[in-house]
């Protein structure tokens, strides 16, 4: 009957809202532990899952909270003080710094780690390399179809990440608009905008003619990663931990952490971790690149 | 004693009522607040019949109507897998079913309002979109048909238990008169009781199409989110939903893409508006 529908609604909205409360007691009085916040890059998410969680084996009395939603809205959150670091995997904007300033928020940026964005496709795909031009060709809707960069016959599926991810906003400069910020160059509107790095991952494990950019450390055996060049008669560059570190491999960018001023205490302690060659060998093991 | 437990009980009936409503317009005077902020730079009819949403091009086009067609592509789809299911197993539970079936189904389909959109988007992404892609011969499965097939799983419940209860209300004397004047039992169905029922029913498609066209991950996660102009139910759309969900993080507050954001969210709001105000219409009705 919809009536007991109705009231099985107000049942679970009811013991939502007691959970709720129940939840910020225990968050609010847990017995006195330090809690860091750390919001943003989606990138980042499970590197920054595996710092804390080793962090928090050796110091149980400081509890860490990770959320992704990309690299915008971690900054966000640091300007609106909801967030002890912000998490990005691009630098901070004019704009970003000026809305802070009038919010009396002075961002610090600590560089942590380096990432190659790796170009990913189907392993039946017989393209291996491109060069940035092509890459830029592709997603501005100017090449369509594989045929013209040497693969098949066939439609190109390009992927892209959605406008709230660092990620995205790298690629658009460095890739899309080659380096140049001024160059007119647009996604053309076709492009497939995907909610996540993992939802790329999976169209291309599942799609012969998918191509998509993800950060090295989301390479699994079921794509294949695309050597990259500067230009056309420069070598091509395969994405690895090596190439990246060397600076070699034309498509790699820092991966940062945003604090308000200079970070104190118990976030201080948990920074000084991350940078430690013990938290440095965490990055290595996540399949990140270490900036040592 | 009893009298002041009363009206104090009474008066805190009253301020709840009162609070909801009171919600409702003060996260409308938000939304107005900063979404008509766009429209000092851009004009109104630019914005519902731009075709190019370029919200962080320099400089930037706020045309919505690849986003508003998006919506209704996905919305009408999974109506039309979802409204005739739905009846169909209404009829089915309050008519037809033995009496420990009707048990079993309507807690399954209660069950299946339960199940996360994020968890049916996944379920999209990995099997819908590639069975899709490999039956119609597509470069891609994530397509506005992938978005109306979830999202019809996610209206049926609402569907189903409001039309049930719509069957279940026609008075008795409706049936046993049909079928003393010879009627079979279909006849019955289709000739009595879904039209003394249809105000129910269109009501439950009315409230259906609300859940589609409010639905955000799920259609982030299975329809493409590609910006252009839809033509047929084969191709990727982007719907208004996604694109505030999506770019709401990076858009800077302040911004005329963080204020068109909002405004995509006034359009939304209408839209919803109108399908209650109208779901309540046709439930108020008075049956012939």
């Amino acid at each position: 009957m919809f009536k007991n529908w109705n009231l099985k609604i107000v049942n679970c909205f009811v013991v939502g809202i007691l959970m709720l409360g129940f939840a910020t007691l225990v968050v609010g009085c847990g017995g006195g532990k330090k809690a860091i916040q750390i919001k943003g890059s989606d990138t980042m998410v499970n590197l920054g899952q595996a710092w804390s969680e080793a962090f928090m084996a050796k110091n149980p009395e400081i509890a860490i909270a990770i959320t992704g939603g990309g690299s915008g809205t971690g900054i966000a959150a640091l300007l609106s003080g909801t967030t002890d670091i912000a998490q990005a995997s691009r630098n901070i904007e004019k704009k970003e710094i000026a809305l802070a300033n009038k919010k009396g928020i002075n961002p610090k940026e600590i560089h942590v780690a380096n990432d190659g964005i790796t170009l990913v496709v189907h392993p039946s795909n017989p393209v291996s390399k491109l060069t940035i031009k092509q890459l830029s060709d592709i997603y501005t809707g100017k090449v369509k179809n594989w045929k013209e960069v040497g693969g098949a016959d066939q439609k190109i599926v390009a992927l892209s990440r959605e406008r709230n991810s660092g990620t995205h906003v790298f690629f658009v400069e460095h890739v899309v608009k080659l380096g140049d910020k001024k160059n007119p160059n647009e996604f053309a509107p076709a492009i497939l905008m995907m909610p996540s790095s993992q939802a790329i991952v999976e169209e291309v494990t599942s799609n012969p003619q998918a191509v998509g950019y993800v950060g090295l450390g989301y390479l699994t055996k079921k794509e294949k990663a695309l050597a990259i060049a500067t230009s056309n008669n420069s070598s091509y560059v395969q994405p690895s931990v090596s190439t990246v570190t060397s600076g070699s491999y034309p498509i790699s960018r820092s991966l940062l952490f945003y604090t308000n001023g200079e970070p104190t205490d118990e976030v201080k302690s948990f920074i000084d971790y991350v940078l430690s060659p013990e938290g440095q060998k965490i990055v290595l093991k996540m399949d990140f690149v270490p900036i040592k | 004693m009893k009298k002041y437990a009363e009206l104090l009980i009474e008066k805190a009936i009253f301020l709840s009522g009162m609070a909801s409503i009171l919600f409702v317009v003060l996260i409308f005077i938000f939304l107005l607040k900063e979404g008509l902020s766009l429209f000092s730079d851009t004009k109104l009819l630019s914005f519902i019949f731009g075709r190019n949403w370029y919200p962080i091009s320099d400089p930037p086009q706020f045309g919505i109507l690849p986003l508003i067609l998006g919506s209704f592509f996905v919305t009408l789809g999974a109506i039309v897998i979802a409204v005739p299911l739905g009846i169909a197993s209404a009829v089915y539970i309050a008519e037809v079913a033995p009496v420990w079936l009707r048990e079993i189904l309507k807690s399954g389909i209660e069950l299946l309002a339960a199940i996360p959109s994020i968890v049916l988007g996944f379920i999209g992404i990995v099997t819908l979109a590639p069975w899709l892609k490999n039956i119609f011969h597509l470069s891609s499965g994530l397509t506005a048909l992938a978005g109306s097939i979830m999202l019809a799983f996610m209206a049926m419940p609402t569907i189903v238990s409001i039309v049930e209860d719509a069957i279940v209300s026609v008075p008795k004397s409706y049936k046993e008169g049909s079928v003393a004047l010879g009627a079979t039992r279909w006849q019955t169905i289709y000739r009595v009781i879904l039209p003394a029922a249809s105000s129910g029913i269109l009501a439950a498609v009315m409230l259906g199409i609300g859940r589609v066209i409010g639905e955000t991950m799920a259609v982030l996660m299975i329809t493409g989110n590609a910006a252009v102009m839809p033509t047929t139910f084969l191709q990727p759309v982007r719907t208004l939903t996604a694109t505030v969900a999506a770019e709401m993080g990076e858009a800077v507050s302040g911004s005329s893409h963080y204020y068109a954001l909002f405004a995509i969210g006034i359009v939304l709001f209408v839209i919803s508006f109108i399908i209650n105000i109208l779901a309540d219409a046709f439930l108020h009705r008075k049956t012939k």
